[in-house]
């Protein structure tokens, strides 16, 4: 391989339900700053079925070329049909870097691809840069359930691939202005070579729950003792306008349902402000919160690592303090609008 | 008869490992060695299905010499047979010649007896890269799974399954040909107290240990340190945020204090009250 035949920082552009994911447009973000380091131009790579249109919000967001994959063959995600589409561009193309939104398709797909190519993947990245004279990606992770964080290099191998954690690169603000070209490649897959089919997809009736674009979120732990805790903080949430999240332990509780986990293995999220009620402050939850604009903790322990984690911190029993905040809230607002 | 093969890692415990604040590197000596919790669900669900089907269920593992205890723990769970693939030339490995190297030994495994299906776990709590299931898949050029919560079905003669696999806001049904790979969620099963009897061939029992010469590796550049692409290249601990301001006083004055704090952001709040959604059935 002679890595000088790679030029250029490429984004897996994702969708769904005719919509580019936040966090590909997050990573057209991050890959601009990358690509104007570099002195190089940025792409996407679309692939589905009638996503053309999509295109030229990949432009808006910062790609300079789209190439798109569009056919019926790719109306649903399988790892094989968009796999072969990637590594046909890809050696088409040869692009230095190679970013991925860290999401269950992803990192399916990039897992896959990394092996075709036969180079190296960097997972659930969190930080990025890149070395503008080398090229080298610097593509740093945690690892050992949050306890390290490394920087993994890919040196003698192109393109340079990672997936990357949603919300924690800033996507530009959408500009229509922006001029890009969008290029159709050409598809020659047959169904009859795809192993796999989709038979049915089944939603959730349930509302999706979105903690990842809360402004304000109201995280609650172990510390809040059940259902009844969690009940107390729900009216607190309602109150302020915020979501209701929390720690492992209150999921595997089971006061909490499973999406509204944060932490490592949990989403990540950056709300304007964090409420941790009685949250001890682990590392796997301080990972995946650490990023809030306003870290605001409660907690009976004085000791508790979220103290050293937090902007403000008020030592004290949730359950006397949670539904005076509530009224004093409550209060405060309404002489706002009394007074203007 | 199904023939499944489960691949499994030995990790550290990383809820009680500890890190040396002096070298910035993990005192790995202060962990327990455990059985990756996703691969235990991964032989468990194997152990379902070969109860379901019939069948063998073997595992596999690549680490050093006392990764025994791993296959011994899977042997608990309700594994036939268990095979630990070890030498110093594959220390270092990358995602990249993890799966090179497992391929070699399930290739191995396979001319033994053929094999329908392989199942790793969703990923491993130290690496926690969920990328070596899908790499093993695409070297042995069978279908990759991923994010499996429930395998509906298996039809050995028609060679075709049926799985779920989990999505952000609910499921899809896949049929695939076979052999294909699954890794799975640990939602797919939950894991029963081991039996007796198989406590007692798990204490006794020991795997078939092959080296790089008995999987009749000849290209050692795919191996370790040197057949991955990538390098760790720096580690250090995660930056904690740091410690805040503690508002003082009795609980009324530290509440009001925090009112005082809150109010600078109300355009927030009066945005955000007209939304309002909690979150608590
Ligand atoms: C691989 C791995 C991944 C993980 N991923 C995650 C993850 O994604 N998210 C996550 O959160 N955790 C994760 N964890 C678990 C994590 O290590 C902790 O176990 C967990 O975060 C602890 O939850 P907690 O703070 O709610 O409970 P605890 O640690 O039990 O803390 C409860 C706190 O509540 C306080 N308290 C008790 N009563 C009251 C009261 N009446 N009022 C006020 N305070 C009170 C106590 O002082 C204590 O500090 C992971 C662990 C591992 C090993
Ligand atoms: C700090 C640090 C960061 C790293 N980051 C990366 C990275 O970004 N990219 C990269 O390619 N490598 C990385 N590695 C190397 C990686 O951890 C090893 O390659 C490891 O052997 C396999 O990856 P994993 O533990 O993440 O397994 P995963 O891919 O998370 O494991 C998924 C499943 O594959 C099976 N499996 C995995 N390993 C084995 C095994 N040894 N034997 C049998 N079955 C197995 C199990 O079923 C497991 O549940 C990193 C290593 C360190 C120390």
């Amino acid at each position: 391989m002679n890595i000088e035949d790679y030029r250029g920082i490429w984004v897996f552009l994702e969708h769904k339900e005719g919509a580019i994911v936040p966090v590909s447009l997050e990573l057209l973000g991050a890959g601009r700053r990358l690509a104007d380091k570099r002195g190089v131009p940025l792409s996407g790579i679309l692939i589905g079925d009638g996503v053309k249109a999509l295109a030229s919000e990949a432009v808006a967001y910062g790609a300079e070329t789209v190439y798109v994959y569009d056919a019926p063959i790719f109306h649903y995600y399988r790892t094989e049909s968009y796999m072969r589409a990637v590594i046909a561009c890809v050696e088409k193309y040869k692009p230095e870097i190679f970013l991925y939104g860290a999401t269950s398709t992803g990192k399916d797909l990039a897992s896959a691809v990394a092996t075709d190519l036969a180079t190296g993947l960097t997972a659930d990245t969190t930080m990025l840069d890149v070395d503008a004279e080398t090229g080298l990606l610097e593509a740093s992770r945690p690892a050992f359930g949050g306890n390290i964080m490394a920087t993994i290099l890919c040196k003698k191998d192109r393109p340079q691939m990672a997936t990357v954690r949603p919300k924690v690169v800033r996507a530009l603000d959408r500009d229509p202005g922006r001029t890009g070209e969008i290029i159709e490649e050409p598809v020659d897959l047959r169904e009859e070579d795809i192993r796999t089919k989709v038979l049915d997809i089944v939603r959730h009736a349930v509302k999706k729950v979105r903690l990842d674009e809360a402004d304000i979120i109201v995280a609650g732990g172990k510390g809040l003792g059940g259902r009844a805790g969690f009940e107390m903080i729900d009216a607190f949430a309602r109150r302020i306008g915020a979501s209701v999240g929390g720690s492992r332990d209150a999921v595997e509780a089971g006061w909490i349902e499973h999406a509204r986990q944060v932490g490592q293995t949990g989403v990540t999220v950056t709300p304007k402000i964090y409420f941790a009620i009685g949250i001890s402050g682990a590392i796997q939850h301080l990972v995946g919160m650490q990023n809030s604009g306003l870290i605001i903790a409660i907690n009976k322990d004085p000791n508790a690592a979220i103290f050293g984690a937090c902007h403000y911190g008020i030592v004290g029993d949730a359950f006397e303090i949670v539904p005076m905040l509530t009224e004093a809230f409550d209060q405060a607002l309404r002489e706002e609008v009394e007074h203007g | 008869m199904l023939h499944i093969v489960a691949c499994v890692k030995q990790v550290p415990d990383t809820k009680i490992i500890k890190m040396n604040p002096k070298t910035n590197t993990m005192d790995r000596a202060s962990a327990p060695a455990i059985l990756n919790p996703y691969d235990a669900h991964a032989v468990e669900e194997a152990v379902r299905l070969k109860a379901r089907y019939g069948g063998k269920v073997s595992v596999v593992t690549m680490g050093p010499p006392p990764a025994v205890k791993a296959i011994r723990k899977c042997i608990e769970i309700g594994a036939d047979e268990g095979y630990l693939i070890t030498d110093r030339a594959f220390a270092g490995a990358d995602t990249l010649a993890t799966s090179y190297s497992l391929t070699k030994a399930i290739e191995k495994i396979g001319t033994l007896q053929p094999i329908d299906l392989i199942i790793c776990g969703k990923m491993t709590i130290d690496g926690d890269t969920g990328q070596v299931g899908p790499g093993i898949a695409r070297r042995l050029d069978i279908p990759p799974l991923t994010s499996v919560n429930k395998v509906v079905e298996i039809d050995r003669v028609a060679g075709q399954a049926i799985v779920h696999r989990k999505l952000e806001d609910g499921y899809e049904v896949i049929q695939t040909t076979l052999p294909c790979l699954l890794s799975v969620e640990k939602e797919i099963n939950d894991i029963p107290y081991s039996t007796l009897p198989n406590m007692m061939r798990a204490a006794r029992y020991q795997p078939v240990i092959w080296s790089v010469e008995d999987l009749g590796i000849v290209d050692r550049t795919k191996l370790g340190l040197k057949g991955s692409p990538t390098i760790v290249a720096k580690v250090w601990p995660p930056e904690k945020p740091k410690g805040g301001e503690m508002l003082q006083g009795s609980s009324e004055e530290q509440v009001n204090g925090l009112i005082g704090i809150l109010m600078q952001k109300k355009e927030l709040f009066h945005k955000s009250s007209a939304t309002a959604e909690g979150g608590v059935q």
